[in-house]
């Protein structure tokens, strides 16, 4: 009598958590194990965005979770995001100011001249992608001397530390809409905190999507750049940096830096609409944790098309609150669909148990 | 970083909320009741909404069960047992359901019949049954507050129509206290009758979908369907009319797991409740005392049967269309 796969698992639980970290240090003699500082440095953008779609701001342990998931950005998220369960919640900030960020990189497909400049920055953009096959043995002398020569040759005076915004400048064109008063504004929307119940205000979107998953959002988005809704954006600016993090210094109550975390921003300007008598541009607005510029531009897209299905009714499926928000987390996406891997025999059992009753009921209606 | 630190690992704040969702969820028996669902360090749709329930309700010295498919020791009951005993040092495992104070489940309720002094926690992938005829939540709502379920109704119709058969082999839509219809979990139709006037509370858990709703004891739990077309629940019988006994233990009354022998190429059936089958085991000492221990346990099943509401007029209460022929009409109409 053949066994029965779902007994035993305790035994098949544990051989197979050995099995996995045997996968992980199987080549050990000719392979060093992975610190997290190569992940957070050498691996930047795998890094940026599992801390992005963990949605908590821990360098450090982003990278142990992409080491300990042997690079599944969905499982090394799924680690970040469960750590985050159980930590407790000890203030709030105001909301933070990204025209003081310590800019990397930033970028206006709406204009040449920007105040302050284009500054391209770090980016694959223009790369040919041809391999590198310098990089395939690499030294660690000729690894040092790049990073090196680079920082030599800079005039670190020239550089200014922040930038101003471009859709400030818009904004006092009045192309765009002014911006309410923070203090006018509700309370943000906290998805940790209570469960999306439709309709949503903006901030419950724009919290969900920035820790969505990138090629969920991706997908999203895009069906809205394709022609499945067209909202016509243009990149007003993408900005990627540092922005100084304030919290109220506990003696003197005066707002102070305690930090600063990576941050991409990006605002798209899109199709105009009436706003108080007054034909205006309207805004679509993405930001995210890391260099993560793509999602950031998809975030930016999503937000504008929701919006318009917030007002309009939806026209479309990225118009469409319900059907962009409940789909775009990475977390909840891939736990729904590894759960299908589970034992489902009493289910299917049912399924057959149906199965044979209706083909028992057709193949008598045959004979007769 | 351990994840034992705190006892049952979410903190008291989330804690707290499940409790007052859960009594929420009691007050309004079928009604899904939001609530913010933490994540847990399983994945979503592994019990996870199960699992919250569990360590918000278990307290010091109670007595845990945990099943998958019927078994204590398949790899996702294994996986959260161990997770709630490494977070709630203190509390008592077990595999037998006399002995449990909770129960957590996935797709079955036991086949003993629960006490009072039982709860049962079933983890819900999909909490909705409207899901099936209407695909935005925020539609269900109103459809929900209205109890207007014709559209489900319809589907099963519809089904007579193509097939001949209702067609939905688990998470069988089932009314509860006469107004909110619920996914039962998936259940095989064959545990529903089990939540009719239930002596336990049953508490249903959704985790990826945040929601929590009840079917509190003593309470109406009936499934929809016609009067010309009764709720039936899995047939076990052969093609000759005799009942398929488990292999194992003999059991002739509880729902069968059917395999391929891989020696004989036959196939078996095993009782799929694998605490049940080892109670059934454990009492056939002699052919006399099983044959004994058979007859007994088919009156109590007939008793069980008798209570819960298997035949039709126990169905027939529904305020909705009952005919196939009636909802002809309004479909026409």
């Amino acid at each position: 009598m053949g066994y029965v796969a779902i007994k035993g698992g305790s035994h098949a639980i544990e051989g197979s958590k050995i099995a996995f970290d045997h996968l992980r240090t199987k080549k050990s003699d000719s392979s060093a194990p992975l610190d997290t500082d190569t992940i957070e440095h050498q691996l930047r953008l795998l890094h940026s965005r599992v801390i992005s779609e963990g949605g908590i701001y821990h360098p450090r342990l982003a990278s142990l979770a992409i080491k300990q998931a042997q690079g599944d950005t969905l499982e090394a998220s799924f680690i970040l995001r469960a750590h985050r369960s159980t930590v407790p919640r000890l203030a709030e900030t105001d909301a933070l100011d990204t025209s003081n960020m310590r800019v990397t990189r930033r970028i206006s497909s709406a204009f040449k001249d920007i105040p302050g400049g284009q500054m391209l920055g770090a980016t694959t953009d223009y790369h040919l992608r041809l391999f590198r096959m310098d990089l395939l043995n690499e030294s660690p002398e000729q690894f040092q001397a790049i990073s090196k020569s680079w920082m030599e040759d800079l005039n670190l005076d020239s550089i200014p530390d922040t930038f101003p915004k471009v859709v400030e400048a818009l904004r006092n064109e009045g192309l765009l809409a002014p911006l309410e008063k923070q203090k006018n504004q509700p309370k943000p929307f906290d998805i940790t905190r209570e469960p999306l119940v439709f309709p949503l205000p903006r901030s419950a979107a724009l919290s969900t999507l920035a820790r969505g998953e990138q090629g969920g959002l991706l997908a999203m988005a895009y069906t809205n750049m394709r022609g499945y809704g067209d909202i016509h954006p243009t990149v007003a600016e993408l900005r990627v940096g540092y922005v100084p993090v304030m919290m109220p210094h506990p003696i003197t109550g005066k707002p102070m830096e305690i930090g600063e975390v990576e941050v991409t921003e990006c605002e798209v300007v899109a199709m105009y609409e009436q706003q108080d008598g007054t034909p205006v541009f309207t805004l679509g607005y993405g930001a995210c944790f890391g260099n993560n510029e793509v999602k950031a531009i998809s975030m930016a897209i999503l937000d504008r098309a929701l919006q318009q299905g917030m007002k309009h009714g939806p026209s479309n499926p990225s118009e469409d609150p319900e059907f962009v928000l409940m789909h775009v987390d990475g977390i909840d996406s891939m736990g729904f669909c590894t759960h299908y891997k589970m034992p489902h025999y009493v289910t299917f059992q049912s399924d057959m148990d149906r199965l044979r009753a209706t083909q028992e009921k057709q193949s008598m209606e045959e004979t007769l | 970083m351990s994840a034992n630190e705190q006892f049952g690992f979410l903190d008291e704040y989330a804690k707290k909320e499940i409790r007052r969702t859960t009594l929420k969820a009691v007050a309004i028996p079928g009604y899904q009741v939001p609530y913010s669902s933490r994540e847990m360090p399983m994945g979503r749709g592994f019990g996870t909404g199960g699992l919250q329930l569990t360590l918000a309700l278990i307290g010091h010295g109670e007595t845990l069960k945990v099943i998958d498919q019927g078994a204590d020791d398949s790899v996702n009951a294994v996986n959260l047992r161990d997770f709630i005993e490494m977070t709630c040092p203190g509390i008592n495992t077990t595999t037998l359901t006399d002995e449990a104070d909770l129960i957590q489940s996935r797709h079955r309720i036991p086949e003993k019949p629960l006490r009072e002094d039982q709860l049962l926690v079933l983890q819900v992938p999909y909490p909705d049954p409207l899901v099936v005829v209407e695909a935005s939540e925020d539609k269900r709502k109103v459809l929900h507050g209205e109890a207007d379920y014709s559209r489900l109704l319809v589907k099963l119709y519809e089904d007579i129509v193509k097939f001949k058969e209702i067609t939905i082999s688990h998470r069988y839509p089932t009314r509860i206290n006469d107004h909110y219809v619920i996914d039962p979990s998936p259940i095989p139709r064959w545990d529903v009758p089990k939540l009719h006037n239930s002596k336990a509370l049953v508490l249903l858990g959704a985790g990826r979908e945040k929601k929590i709703y009840a079917v509190p004891p003593y309470t109406r739990a009936i499934p929809l369907a016609f009067q010309d077309v009764p709720f039936r629940v899995e047939n076990f019988y052969d093609a000759k009319g005799n009942r398929r006994t488990c292999q194992r233990c003999n059991c002739d009354t509880s729902f069968l797991d059917e395999y391929i022998d891989s020696e004989s190429g036959n196939k078996i059936y095993r009782c799929s409740d694998a605490d049940w089958c080892e109670e059934q085991l454990s009492k056939n000492v002699s052919e006399k005392q099983l044959h004994e221990k058979v007859m007994l346990d088919e009156q109590a099943y007939d008793r069980q049967v008798e209570t819960a509401p298997s035949s039709e007029n126990a169905y027939q209460a529904l305020d909705v269309p009952q005919s196939a022929d009636e909802i002809q009409g309004v479909i026409n109409a």
